[in-house]
């Protein structure tokens, strides 16, 4: 990255060198922060219409340019030709503030997120603390938004998205503490530079936990009670239209790839594969490839869920947070942080070994007491899915 | 042409002018709402002085708890208030003399305390090299302020539980 930055530098040689590098700077930033993830939203939207498509059988987008790939552009196009209404009595100021807090909730992510090797916007030294405290943004965003629209589903659904972000976020956090205990840094650099073996074959359980609760985090498929649309219309942005609407879109595709862009770079070991590495151009390319690949198909993960599971009820969905992940993750929390401190366990083969076994115990245990209650439970359904007559 | 410097008081002037003028807009505003997203706005302004004083783990930790958690559970506690889509509300009731008593006296106490405190500086070097880890800051909280720091564990837990009877039907 500074050996970029320096490099680009001396390409403009009329300028005195802090202007210039002032200069590639924000330039650098700037495609690093907005051009690369408004063209990756423009890309996934596309897959994700395809990938539905293929999944319900049906072909998907095939008019706009060939196999339908300029469908994202005639979209965009779409959404700025729009009218821009703003109802008579929401609260104007509130109301166009929300749009731009959620698109900037979602770029920010982008500075700590390592996209190659050596290619990252600051490593801060409290990288994923960052990311988890920009996630509070998102929330924020989504209360204005319900709030100005003075609309009773725009408020319903901006309750319902601060229920479920705020429910959702303490499985994330522990499951990232698991991380940040196994590697010993919150510098997302050193987190990637610390897998080996990547963290998801050691601690598979965490990647679990944190992968669904990202989910969640996200507010897709099954966790899309927030814009429920048998119910609530469109949930907290029932009221905008046109480039504002445009704006939450592409915050929640940002938050879609930087979701899935983190849980790459905490558990899939980030750019980190065979041949790539910061020493030579081909290496940082080759380092972009995997992480991009790695990325991509964690989006395609979410995108089949999205096309195979039905939307989950409230109280469901907050009974398995609070009685399940954050319990499973405490524990797997306690287990990796014993298996750590374990003196016999000292080279990193031995190291690895100990956490997946720690990760296999607690999630065995958690799944028998689960059953165990479901057979004692009172609800003939519940037995039932435990395995006794009801 | 910028120097370091004078770019870092150009921050610090718009960051005092985002704290200081979101605390009034709180104060001043005559919607609750409004006056939540002021203190947002103020609460940020703080997250930007421990950012410029490189301190990264407080300045995550205070948009984290004050952004991400509190002022987030204002919000939703005004927006489950009464008179949620009033747009004008009364900022005085009778007692504002008394309020504003004090408030006059915690200004004049605090005013005082700073005047007289032998304020510690940091010498020259530690300024340019702030070298405070997380992990320091963890033996530190869990080696010399480890009562403290159990005192304030015990008693948020105190208020979590307290919340949760107000809260339980009974």
């Amino acid at each position: 990255m500074e050996a970029t930055i320096s490099w680009l530098t001396t390409l403009i040689p009329q300028l005195p060198v802090p202007t210039a590098r002032l200069i590639v700077y924000v330039v650098y930033s700037a495609i690093l922060a907005f051009a690369a993830p408004v063209v990756l939203v423009v890309a996934y939207t596309y897959m994700e219409r395809k990938v539905l498509a293929r999944l319900q059988d049906r072909i998907g987008p095939n008019r706009a340019g060939p196999l339908g790939i300029l469908q994202g552009l005639a979209d965009a196009v779409k959404m700025l030709t729009k009218e821009d209404i703003t109802p008579a009595k929401a609260d104007r100021i509130v109301f166009n503030l929300a749009p731009m807090l959620a698109v900037v909730a979602a770029v920010l992510v982008f500075a700590v997120l390592p996209v190659a090797p050596g290619v990252i916007g600051t490593d801060l030294k409290v990288g994923i603390l960052y990311v988890v405290a920009i996630g509070g943004l998102g929330e924020l965003a989504a209360l204005m938004a319900g709030w100005s629209s003075n609309n009773k589903f725009a408020l319903i659904g901006a309750f319902r998205t601060v229920a479920q972000l705020v429910s959702y976020e303490i499985p994330i956090v522990l499951a990232i503490i698991t991380v940040v205990l196994a590697s010993g840094s919150m510098q997302l650099g050193a987190i990637v530079a610390a897998q080996d073996v990547p963290f998801l074959f050691t601690l598979p359980v965490a990647f679990l936990i944190f992968f669904v609760a990202s989910i969640a985090e996200i507010g897709r498929c099954p966790f899309d009670l927030l814009e429920a649309e048998s119910e609530i219309v469109a949930g907290f942005h029932t009221e905008y239209s046109g480039m504002k609407f445009a704006m939450f879109f592409i915050g929640e595709y940002m938050h879609l790839f930087s979701a899935a862009g983190i849980a790459t770079a905490l558990f899939l070991g980030g750019w980190r594969g065979p041949g790539a590495g910061e020493a030579s151009i081909l290496g940082v390319l080759l380092g972009f490839v995997y992480f991009l690949a790695k990325t991509t198909l964690l989006v395609f993960v979410m995108m089949w869920v999205r096309g195979t599971l039905f939307r989950i009820r409230i109280d469901h969905l907050l009974d398995f947070g609070w009685k399940f992940l954050v319990p499973v993750a405490l524990f797997l929390l306690v287990a990796v942080a014993f298996v750590l401190k374990v003196p016999v366990l000292n080279s990193p083969t031995f190291r690895w070994l100990g956490m997946l076994a720690a990760n296999g115990v607690v999630i065995l245990v958690s799944l028998a007491l689960v059953v165990l209650a479901a057979r004692h439970s009172r609800s003939a359904a519940l037995r039932g899915v435990a395995g006794v007559d009801g | 042409m910028l120097t370091n410097q004078m770019v870092q008081i150009l921050v610090f002037v718009i960051l005092t002018i985002m704290t200081l003028g979101g605390g009034l807009g709180v104060v001043s505003s005559r919607n609750l709402f409004h006056s939540a997203l002021f203190l947002v706005l103020s609460l940020v302004g703080v997250v930007g002085y421990y950012a410029l004083l490189d301190a990264g783990f407080l300045a995550v930790v205070q948009l984290l708890i004050y952004v991400g958690a509190i002022a987030v559970l204002i919000l939703f506690a005004i927006m489950l208030s009464r008179g949620l889509m009033a747009r004008r509300q009364h900022q005085r009731n009778e007692q504002w003399w008394i309020a504003a008593l004090v408030v006059l006296l915690v200004f004049v106490v605090l005013l005082v305390v700073l005047g007289q405190v032998d304020w510690p500086v940091a010498d020259e070097q530690a300024l340019l090299s702030p070298n405070v880890s997380v992990g320091q800051l963890g033996q530190v909280l869990l080696g010399p302020y480890m009562i403290p720091f159990e005192v304030i564990s015990v008693l948020l837990l105190a208020a979590l539980v307290g919340a949760i009877i107000l809260a339980r039907e009974t």
